[in-house]
């Protein structure tokens, strides 16, 4: 993965608008986020090979950056994306790394369903 | 307390580094005793957020990293027989229980086992362990002949309502294995293994203690976590 360069994501972007794509989604703390520290709330979701069509893709601030997906009837968006990659697969990977490595949120398009 | 001898022991845990930590030292015992070994681990460990920086995985190519891993692990322990059985990292609380159970018990109709290791129902913190837990003590209660079962527990409350373990394995002899075992899960305990590297190099005896000792609790069929199911 490299660094989030707005101009050259967003042309990635673009390029999966208009098409049906599989969405991958997750934001997460980890599940011992309450174990080490017992008054953490943790909270986190997770989506995969949901489909979308979105209409417009945007990649907006510095990083982290915030990625938003305006759908016909709705909007898909993530914040804390760092990270890109089109991958060998041609999937469009965005990630949000924290300053250990750690992944806390990921959002990713592809026009084939993710493996399972 | 010496290692018994068993006819088949059997491993059940969801993510590829379970074993490393709290039982590898075991698992290896066994096998060096001639003990048969089942090691079932039921995800990849796919949601795993350790990527590394500098990066060396993405959340889609993570999967086959910690395949790797988890075969290296194996080795490292000389277990030849490696379930991997094919559901997902953070998922297994959301199967249908009773599939689950299933699993549990066509693993123990196949292999006969004198002896089954999987988290203590309660107080293993992850819901994945958790719903291990659940599913494996739910198939051996159904038994008629209950195979030993010896449940690990590190939630922050177990001292208090478990009490100390009461099986205690000194596995000193195998603290290579335990260690190669460990590093072989490096991308998920690089962090954890330079610490302890540290611990160690100031005589922490509590990090020393867990090169040396495994604990684990037999599962207390008289306060079973639920009456039926």
């Amino acid at each position: 993965m490299e660094l989030v360069e707005v101009k050259k994501l967003q042309v990635q972007l673009d390029a999966f608008a208009g098409k049906d794509v599989y969405l991958h989604l997750e934001t997460t703390n980890g599940s011992y986020a309450s174990h080490f520290n017992k008054d953490f709330f943790n909270a986190g979701a997770f989506i995969r090979n949901v489909v979308i069509n979105y209409e417009l893709g945007k990649v907006v601030g510095d990083s982290p950056h915030r990625v938003g997906l305006k759908l016909p009837h709705g909007w898909v968006y993530a914040q804390g994306i760092t990270h890109y990659e089109l991958d060998e697969q041609g999937r469009l990977l965005l990630a949000g790394h924290d300053g250990t490595g750690k992944l806390a949120v990921a959002l990713q398009i592809s026009e084939t369903p993710f493996s399972y | 307390m010496t290692i018994q001898q068993e006819r088949h022991v059997l491993v059940v845990f969801p993510h590829p580094d379970d074993e490393a930590f709290g039982v590898s030292g075991t698992i290896t015992t066994h096998i060096q005793q001639g003990t048969p070994v089942t090691y079932a681990c039921l995800t990849l460990g796919e949601m795993g957020r350790n990527l590394g920086n500098p990066q060396f995985a993405t959340r889609e190519s993570l999967p086959e990293v910690r395949k790797k891993e988890l075969l290296a692990s194996a080795e490292a322990m000389g277990l030849t027989d490696l379930r991997m059985m094919g559901l997902r990292d953070k998922t297994i609380e959301f199967e249908d229980d009773e599939k689950m159970v299933r699993m549990m018990t066509d693993l123990i109709e196949e292999l006969n086992p004198s002896k089954i290791i999987t988290f203590y129902p309660g107080f293993a913190v992850h819901p994945d362990h958790e719903a291990t837990a659940r599913a494996v003590v739910r198939a051996v209660r159904r038994m008629k002949d209950r195979p030993t079962l010896h449940g690990v527990a590190f939630a922050n409350d177990t001292l208090e309502k478990l009490g100390k373990p009461d099986v205690v394995y000194n596995i000193s002899e195998v603290r290579e294995q335990k260690m190669n075992s460990m590093k072989a899960h490096i991308s998920q305990t690089a962090w954890m293994l330079e610490e302890m590297e540290h611990k160690l190099q100031q005589g922490d005896t509590e990090t020393e203690n867990w090169l040396t000792q495994e604990r684990f609790y037999n599962y207390r069929w008289d306060e079973d976590f639920e009456k039926s199911f």
